[in-house]
């Protein structure tokens, strides 16, 4: 885990926010490693998927020429880090946010939704790369009352970085964790 | 070298709309969509879990192969030196196989950054009968000129 530099004066002084929870806001969790170097096959199949015929992920002379080689649909960002759904020795299921699933278990709020994802793009990814990742809570909400129920948001980024510690993306989900008016 | 049918930031004013994308959605675009992605939640690929657990009318499609949807419909525009930087979007529904799926988008800002970067916003809805199933925000980078290559832009010259 990376220690933030300081809590914030408006985060310390909220009294909505367990300490616990604010210490995490802005602390980098769960650093991996994805499980295999990004591939073409990959690429391939998902540019099938949608019947994306960019020459960037087909032609290798188009690709020299724009991106300096084979690159992957920037949006493959989150791909090359969902787990295997098996693996030897894996006695339980990997869960790919697993910030958003303490937040629920913290706050006992048995739903959620997503309700925003933000993907920004940096450096591009390309065959062979090993990228890695980890999750840092930027923000919590004060309870909230919707139509689903009562609960929380909150924001969650997903940074990745590549073998050369350049960042290649974020994405950032917001999450509202409930529990239903009837529960 | 490849000639790349490529456009331009001068050849982009606000209000454009991009030419619309119809798609007839099968069961083999949702479970291909969510294989590719690596996303191996059944309410992707089982039928009865779709609708026996989740309570949905079928199995549906998943939120990373929407994005790669969008991704392919901005790129078609654009050409492949149009370089995307920041995709936003919201889910307000789902899509099911034998829907018909279509997506349409309308320029909403044309700019260039203070690093000389020309940039286009775009929102794009994704519909099925003309119910916003998913809208999107897009920022994308195409190049100045012909000489331009956004895909060319690192570090501080690159602020997506």
């Amino acid at each position: 885990m990376t220690t933030p530099a300081s809590i914030p004066q408006e985060l310390a002084d909220r009294d909505d926010l367990p300490d616990d929870v604010k210490q995490l806001i802005g602390l980098g969790q769960y650093s991996e490693g994805s499980e295999f170097a990004v591939e073409r096959g990959y690429i391939w199949t998902s540019c099938a998927s949608v019947e994306n015929g960019n020459p960037l992920f087909w032609d290798d002379e188009v690709a020299e020429q724009v991106t300096g080689g084979p690159i992957a649909m920037p949006t493959m960002l989150s791909v090359w880090f969902r787990p295997h759904h098996w693996a030897p020795g894996r006695t339980s299921q990997a869960l790919p946010l697993q910030v958003h699933f303490d937040l629920k278990e913290r706050f006992d709020l048995p739903e959620a939704v997503m309700t925003d994802n933000t993907i920004v793009f940096h450096e591009p990814v390309r065959p062979g790369d090993r990228l890695k990742t980890r999750q840092v809570l930027q923000s919590v909400s004060p309870p909230k009352t919707t139509k689903l129920g009562m609960g929380r948001f909150w924001v969650i980024d997903v940074e990745y970085r590549n073998q050369n510690d350049e960042l290649v993306g974020i994405e950032s989900y917001t999450g509202f964790g409930y529990k239903r008016d009837h529960s | 070298m490849t000639e790349l049918n490529d456009r331009c930031l001068d050849q982009v004013v606000v209000g454009d709309g991009l030419p619309p994308l119809r798609v007839d959605v099968t069961a083999t675009t949702i479970v291909l969509g969510a294989l590719a992605a690596r996303d191996w939640r059944p309410m992707h690929h089982d039928h009865d879990f779709a609708v026996n657990r989740n309570g949905t009318r079928d199995i549906f499609m998943n939120t990373p192969n929407q994005a790669a949807w969008f991704e392919r419909y901005l790129t078609d525009w654009t050409g492949p030196k149009g370089r995307l930087g920041r995709m936003k979007f919201k889910m307000s529904g789902s899509v099911f196989p034998g829907d018909t799926m279509v997506l349409a988008g309308t320029v909403k800002d044309v700019s260039t950054d203070d690093t000389g970067c020309g940039w286009v916003t775009v929102e794009v809805a994704l519909t099925v009968e003309g119910d916003v199933k998913t809208s999107c925000v897009a920022s994308v980078a195409l190049p100045t000129s012909r000489d331009d290559n956004p895909w060319a832009r690192r570090g501080d010259r690159w602020k997506p």
